[in-house]
């Protein structure tokens, strides 16, 4: 048992616990019986709140240790993470605006109530809602793995049942500040846990590779140890089949990590198109971090850092590198202060994924099919007890399913999520996809691209299914006809069921368009969609 | 606000510059270990170099497009019964 970082631990695990719930009280408007209130922070976070909310979410404790892990483990593959998170900003900074504007003259709390306003098809809604629910829960139970690695990394690495019991208790403390203050906590939780974490990449990026020879040294003996081993796609630059997989990997993460509820909860909470923009301009400085991060899993080749051994499951699990890492080179106050970083950051966006859940269940399920009549305040309990049940949900899967199939199930999350964009992010600019059309394409893209997951086989690691996300063109067949023979170049498989997706969506369309199948209702009027804040037109706060 | 009560999409030349990052995603430009720099291969820092391209061109759009849109009511590309749609 590490004593001293246990201290340090507890100590800012304490203080965030302290300003979570405190947290109901900040800034807070008429009444939280409301989801603009509970669900949305009150709809009116300024930029800064927004940057330490927004980054706080998507850069989330996994991130953190699975970057590294990853790039310990396979080499430039890993690095995807960087040009994924700088190609981001620019991607969504047009399409955010539209969305927060439209949301914020109609009072959509989800992407799903806009999918709803847009094309006047609850059934359509509900598609997107649930997808959004059944995307998010793997990506809540990842946070845990991130919380677990740091808490066994401190000794407290029981087996059984019993050793889950930390990380159980770490979770019912922020179930009930999350049930309480609703969006508020995480927002200001996401204050301490960045500024944690800069302190402690800055230190361990300039301290670090000094203490192993610099980063020459350091890149030299990651390649001697990719070299050294037999698989051919590892080492410290990408190969010929994997470049692409590399690329499009970057490129589908970019395209689906906004149609994310929790990434557009962050984004509806903001108090007008402004803060937005400047955010996209203000949060690369997080993908720098990362960026920095990622290379630490190479400083770890250098120290000779090896993963420990998870007595729950009795492998060793890599997500153990960072804190490892960190554990064994640094001074113990410090090292507690890093696991604390690290434990703190999967506490801000596990809250905020439950909220986007329990927002999407009560708005788009709850109201929509159970209690149609239901008063505001309704609303807001029953998200309250849909966040309590989404988190005891992903605790269940941690402790009673092997984790690695809740990283299997994320890597599943990131395709099915990819799904949504015609529905979500297209129909921003355009209506010309038919319901149909929308429809029939997500069933195909989706089909489509689970099949192609499940078929994905690692030899190396001794799975047959769920093995990763990239796949060999050579793979692809279209009833039997390969047309691209048996090439290994690797491709990300949301890329290609996404094309499925877009391809079976256009033909359905141009079919219903030809029948003249009516095509919904749009609530939605064009200029509703360049509203700001100080329009007549945006829908009061916390009124129905 | 100059923003309501204009119709369809809002368009800026500025906004092409937002294409650029993307070049980040061709990889044969820079998977290469030389020339290094602070010890890193050019593959890492050459990426990293793409941060604040990626700021400067996304905060370029933001300056230049404030509350000042080129090309105005331009249509949507809806079709008029679906416009009509939306108004009522």
């Amino acid at each position: 048992m590490q004593w001293t970082e246990l201290i340090v631990f507890s100590v800012l695990f304490l203080l965030v616990t302290v300003m979570g719930f405190v947290a109901a009280k900040w800034q807070k408007g008429d009444t939280l019986e409301h989801l603009d209130e509970w669900g949305l922070g009150g709809r009116k976070f300024g930029s800064w709140i927004t940057w330490f909310l927004v980054g706080g979410d998507l850069y989330t404790a996994y991130t953190f240790v699975a970057v590294p892990a990853l790039m310990f483990g396979a080499g430039a593959t890993g690095f995807f993470a960087l040009p994924y998170t700088v190609i981001l900003y620019p991607i969504v900074f047009l399409p955010l605006v539209r969305m927060w504007s439209v949301s914020r003259v109609h009072g959509y709390v989800t992407p799903a109530d806009f999918v709803k306003g847009r094309y006047g098809s609850h059934w359509l809604a509900l598609l997107i809602a649930i997808t959004g629910i059944v995307a998010t829960m793997p990506y809540i139970a990842l946070q845990l793995v991130g919380l677990e690695a740091v808490l066994r990394s401190m000794g407290l690495n029981g087996s059984g049942i019993l050793g889950h019991l930390p990380l159980f208790i770490a979770f019912v403390i922020l179930a009930l500040y999350t049930y309480q203050s609703g969006l508020r906590a995480p927002a200001l939780i996401a204050f301490v846990k960045d500024i944690l974490i800069y302190i402690v990449i800055l230190v361990a990026i300039v301290y670090l590779p000094s203490k192993f020879g610099g980063w020459g040294e350091i890149f030299n003996d990651a390649q001697a140890k990719f070299d050294a081993t037999p698989v051919k796609t590892d080492g410290v630059l990408l190969t010929g089949t994997n470049q692409l997989q590399y690329a499009t990997l970057a490129l589908g993460s970019a395209l689906a990590l906004f149609i994310y509820p929790h990434s557009l909860t962050g984004i509806l909470a903001s108090r007008g198109r402004n803060v937005i923009k400047r955010n996209m301009v203000a949060l690369p400085a997080y993908s720098l971090v990362l960026g920095l991060l990622a290379l630490l899993g190479y400083v770890a080749i250098s120290a000779g850092t090896k993963p420990i051994v998870n007595q729950a499951t009795g492998r060793p699990d890599t997500n153990t590198i960072v804190p490892e890492l960190f554990g064994h080179n640094f001074p113990s106050w410090f090292a507690g202060i890093a696991f604390a970083a690290i434990g703190i950051g999967a506490l801000v966006p596990a809250a905020i994924m439950s909220i986007a859940a329990a927002n999407l269940w009560t708005r788009n399920v709850y109201k929509e099919y159970i209690k149609k009549h239901a008063t505001p305040a309704e609303e807001a309990k029953q998200a309250k007890l849909a966040s309590l049940v989404v988190k005891f949900g992903a605790v269940a899967f941690i402790v009673f399913v092997d984790p690695q199939f809740s990283i299997d199930l994320q890597l599943i999350g990131g395709v099915m999520i990819l799904q949504t964009l015609p529905a979500v992010a297209i129909a921003l600019y355009t209506r010309w996809f038919h319901v149909y059309g929308l429809v029939a394409g997500w069933i195909f893209g989706m089909g489509y691209g689970m099949w192609l997951l499940y078929n994905i086989a690692n030899p190396n690691v001794g799975k047959q299914h769920f093995a990763g996300s990239a796949l060999p063109l050579g793979k692809l067949s279209l009833f039997g006809w390969h047309p691209f023979g048996n090439s290994a170049v690797q491709i990300y498989v949301g890329i290609v069921a996404l094309a499925v997706n877009l391809l079976v969506a256009v033909i359905v369309t141009l079919i219903a368009k030809k029948a003249k199948v009516f095509n919904g209702t749009d609530q939605t009027d064009p200029s509703d969609y360049h509203v700001d804040e100080d329009s007549p037109r945006v829908k009061p706060v916390a009124a129905h | 606000m100059p923003s309501d009560h204009k119709t369809g999409l809002r368009w800026s030349n500025w906004n092409l510059l937002l294409i650029v990052p993307l070049l980040m995603l061709i990889t044969p430009w820079f998977n290469q270990d030389e020339p290094r720099l602070f010890g890193l291969p050019f593959f890492y820092w050459y990426q990293f170099a793409f941060v604040p391209l990626g700021v400067l061109c996304v905060g370029l759009v933001y300056m230049k497009t404030k509350d000042k849109p080129v090309v105005t009511g331009k249509p949507d590309k809806l079709g008029v019964d679906d416009l009509d749609e939306g108004a009522n």
